[in-house]
């Protein structure tokens, strides 16, 4: 089980002469972002990651302590920027089980819709971003040329394209624009003429899979007690899909399958994602045509104030659990906030399974980790 | 046909009547290095141009698109940018080897353009082991990516060069033995015979599966021996940032960049000769009479037309597959390349003897 | 397992320790001291298998620390809160990175903004703030910083 534990007691003894020891990051090209990694490395070997965080720290946890209920929302689209609707419809979903409202259908179908083409639009980033790491520029753009499309549906609805801030306690902040059904049966469509292209670039390419297979294996024991969550998890077989689990809004009514692998490599992780895009068009498709009429937010208060007590919330982002834990005293602001971010515990999990590797399948790893680092610094 | 040589040789003549037979010399030298270097700008501004362009379409994009009519002076743009940079040297460099190593990638670029027959007689100089000749002075090309990698005093850069070493002298065998098939075929070293073997078919149609072989080895080959994606590995970008010239800047990264283009220029120019007749019309057996319309078409686009087709294959390589891992690249070399150039040379060999070609 | 037999079965595991169910979840609160051996038996006992760590966080009441463990369990989908009450002053329990390992990084953000000392930490570090870092935590609630901290 633990295959590459194995590796690491002969190969790793720190501090040996002829370690090479080399930075990545922050500001490195594989890093997609300012995340700082030092690796001890033997040749091409990599005997030890150890990540160093903080390059864009900005304490959201804090800053919310002293922001209203309906102000903090706005902070958390800037954590996983590109999970902006999941991030806002934790903590509405949170404040909202400490009000006790109840959300209109409508609300719920709308708030669905937009976090499973965020999702899409999430993979997309990851997919293109992810070959890149690869050597393989073209993806990129290929998986860009559909992202924009979900882009200006959000464009439309939410005024934004990357920090949207939609979904508000009580239900999302204005009503769908009028083009938005129409567009995203078009995005569909479009989705589904062209997903065979990223099967013929990337899939199917001999040289992508060789970098793939066998590589960062994760076991499904250590999935579960590095906190893994989201594809990652789901790449070595564990259940993790909050959705399914511990369904939130309408989930339950739908249809569609978590998507597990049990290979627990890269190439596992790497097609979780991809089929995940699948479900996530299975459940817009459901929906798009079967949106209630009615309201888009329920009645509350200006002042938004939570009884005292703790409150926990726990939703499905592109990358994994994203947690929500506020503790509130009563006071219309919480007394402590504390997001439990995807990325944090999938970065811990890097060192496990990136040791023995060589320095090119780090950056693999990293891909299929689908790291977003404000996510993780918050 | 037509032919360069009547030029050529009346330049000759008016020299020599003029000049002593030494300054004659060294005249047409000064005009062959001018040639080469304008030769070289050209073909940099050109072949940057078209990589950006192909890799746009590629991308679905447009590409550069302001400079110029339709983005066409870009590389020119860039260049006067580039001129105008300032050139850092960092502190704990070597200083010597470090703005040396641009230098010599640029000379070894050059030097490869000697035996290449670019049009019919146009060639600088047709030695009698051309072929040898240009498979000895490419793999100095790494002596400049090494003294780049060692001197930057960069990590990055080191292990790029030290990846970019084990690559390309593997990549020389399988290069040399694919090349080494033509030249048993033809029982020549040099250029002109080779492009003159070939008056009756290219040797990739009269040569049989293994001349296929042969050419499909090369190619591979020699995308390692450049350094170009899927074996860019001494540069990776998303893993060394820019691997060994992640510490140059300005005119000297662009000699890096323009000998990078340079050599693939250079590398396709020998694959077309080998293999595809150089400036040669596509000529089949006897059929005098297509032979002869074929003629029409003058050399050098015979020659350009070829050797830019290659030149496309190689982006086309670039822009789609992903990069390989060190490990795999030497294996790819070691256990299947090279046995399989090995085992075609042997076919190939039999064959020349037997005369079973065409 | 459900709330009132993860209730049962925690007042037969830990006597002592006082069970509340107010919230969405069980809450059981711990004395440090105890805290790694029960851990080890929420971990490993048949009927619980508390394998999942998800949240590790610390709350600061200005009186004292409390940390906060959510736990779970992917075999029985059951979860638990465990609260382990702390000195204000000087803030230690046993580092439970051995059990969980996820709880690695998270102990190391609890200890540099709450600066709760995990005993027996394998690689207690900053791993956010900048090395050298002198001062105090940042995530309590006394803490001031007038240049960089934004009141609203």
């Amino acid at each position: 089980m633990y295959r590459q534990t194995e590796i690491i007691k002969d190969a790793s003894q720190p501090g040996i002469e002829g370690d090479m020891v080399i930075n990545v990051g922050p500001q490195h090209p594989a890093t997609h972002g300012v995340l700082h990694l030092v690796i001890t490395l033997n040749g091409e070997t990599i005997k030890k990651v150890e990540p160093h965080l903080g390059y864009i720290h900005r304490s959201i946890e804090k800053m919310c302590e002293s922001l209203s209920y309906r102000q903090f929302i706005y902070v958390t689209s800037r954590m996983d920027y590109l999970s902006a609707h999941i991030n806002n419809h934790a903590c509405a979903l949170c404040v909202e089980k400490g009000l006790q409202v109840e959300i209109p259908p409508r609300a719920q179908v709308i708030r669905i819709l937009m976090d499973e083409l965020t999702r899409i639009a999430s993979h997309e980033l990851w997919w293109g971003a992810m070959a890149m790491d690869l050597g393989a520029f073209t993806p990129f753009f290929h998986a860009f040329r559909e992202r924009e499309t979900i882009n200006d549906i959000m464009e439309d609805t939410c005024g934004a394209r990357l920090t949207m801030n939609y979904i508000v306690p009580g239900g999302v902040m204005a009503d769908l624009h009028p083009d938005f059904q129409k567009k995203t049966k078009e995005f569909i469509q479009l989705y589904k003429r062209k997903i065979h292209e990223y099967d013929e670039l990337v899939t199917g390419n001999i040289i992508f899979q060789n970098r793939m297979k066998g590589i960062g294996y994760l076991s499904p024991e250590d999935a579960v007690s590095y906190g893994c969550t989201g594809p990652t998890a789901r790449g070595s077989g564990v259940s993790s899909d909050i959705r399914k689990l511990y369904p939130y809004e309408i989930y339950d009514k739908l249809e569609f399958d978590e998507v597990l692998e049990s290979a627990g490599d890269s190439f596992a992780r790497y097609m979780i994602r991809i089929g995940e895009m699948q479900q996530s068009i299975r459940i817009i498709e459901q929906l798009i045509d079967n949106i209630p009429e009615g309201d888009f937010q329920a009645k509350t208060k200006a002042v938004l104030k939570l009884p005292k007590g703790e409150y926990y919330s726990r939703v499905e982002t592109a990358r994994g659990e994203l947690g929500v834990y506020i503790v509130s005293e009563n006071g219309t602001t919480p007394y402590r906030i504390k997001f439990r971010s995807p990325g944090f515990s999938n970065l811990s999990v890097l060192d496990h399974i990136a040791r023995g590797s060589k320095l090119g399948d780090l950056v693999a790893m990293m891909g299929t980790l689908d790291l977003v680092i404000p996510d993780i610094d918050r | 046909m037509w032919s360069f040589s009547g030029i050529s040789n009346s330049i000759h003549e008016w020299l020599s009547q003029t000049f002593n037979p030494t300054l004659t010399i060294i005249i047409e030298m000064v005009i062959a290095g001018v040639a080469v270097i304008g030769l070289f700008a050209g073909l940099g501004l050109v072949l940057v141009i078209m990589e950006r362009k192909v890799s746009a379409w590629m991308q679905i994009r447009l590409g550069p698109n302001r400079v110029g009519p339709k983005g066409m002076f870009q590389s020119l743009a860039d260049t006067l940018k580039l001129l105008v940079k300032e050139g850092l040297t960092p502190t704990g460099a070597d200083k010597l080897l470090f703005n040396l190593a641009p230098f010599i990638a640029m000379i070894v670029a050059m030097l490869l353009m000697a035996p290449i027959a670019f049009a019919k007689d146009f060639q600088l100089w047709d030695l009698n082991i051309g072929v040898l000749y240009v498979s000895a002075i490419s793999s100095m090309m790494v002596i400049s990516i090494l003294m780049a990698g060692w001197a930057s005093n960069n990590k990055y850069s080191l292990m790029g060069a030290m990846r970019s070493g084990a690559q390309i002298v593997s990549y020389e065998l399988s290069a040399g033995l694919s090349v080494l098939s033509i030249v048993v075929l033809t029982g020549s070293l040099r250029v002109s015979d080779i492009i003159q073997s070939q008056a009756d078919g290219w040797w990739i149609f009269k040569g049989h599966i293994p001349a296929v072989i042969a050419f499909v080895t090369f190619i591979i080959a020699v995308t390692a021996e450049t350094n170009r994606a899927p074996f860019d590995l001494a540069e990776a970008e998303s893993e060394l940032t820019a691997g060994f010239h992640t510490e140059y800047s300005g005119m000297k990264f662009a000699l890096f960049f323009l000998a990078e283009y340079v050599n693939v220029f250079i590398v396709c120019a020998i694959g077309a000769t080998l293999f595809l007749g150089g400036w040669m019309p596509f000529h089949i057996g006897h059929w005098a009479g297509f032979n002869h319309v074929m003629d029409y078409i003058p050399s050098s686009l015979w020659f350009f037309g070829k050797t830019f087709f290659l030149i496309f294959v190689i982006m086309w390589f670039r822009w789609t597959f992903p990069r390989l891992r060190i490990d795999q690249l030497l294996n790819l070399e070691w256990k299947y390349l090279l046995p399989i150039s090995m085992v075609n040379l042997l076919l190939v060999t039999a064959m020349a003897i037997l005369k079973w070609h065409f | 397992m459900t709330k009132v037999e993860l209730k049962i079965k925690m007042g037969e595991l830990f006597p002592s320790a006082p069970v509340e169910e107010g919230g969405e979840w069980l809450n059981i609160t711990m004395a440090p001291e105890d805290w790694l051996a029960q851990a080890q038996q929420l971990r490993n006992d048949a009927s619980l298998l508390f394998d999942y760590l998800f949240c590790l966080t610390c709350i600061d009441w200005k009186t004292h620390l409390t940390m906060v463990y959510h736990l779970s369990s992917t075999a029985f989908r059951h979860n638990l809160v465990v609260k382990s009450k702390l000195d204000r002053n000087n803030p230690q329990i046993e580092s439970v990175s051995g059990i969980w390992k996820t709880a690695d990084f998270h102990e190391r953000e609890v200890y540099e903004m709450f600066g709760v000392n995990f005993l027996n930490h394998p690689d207690l570090r900053l791993l956010i703030l900048p090395d050298g870092w002198e001062g105090k935590n940042p995530m309590r609630k006394d803490f001031e910083d007038p240049i960089n901290m934004v009141k609203l």
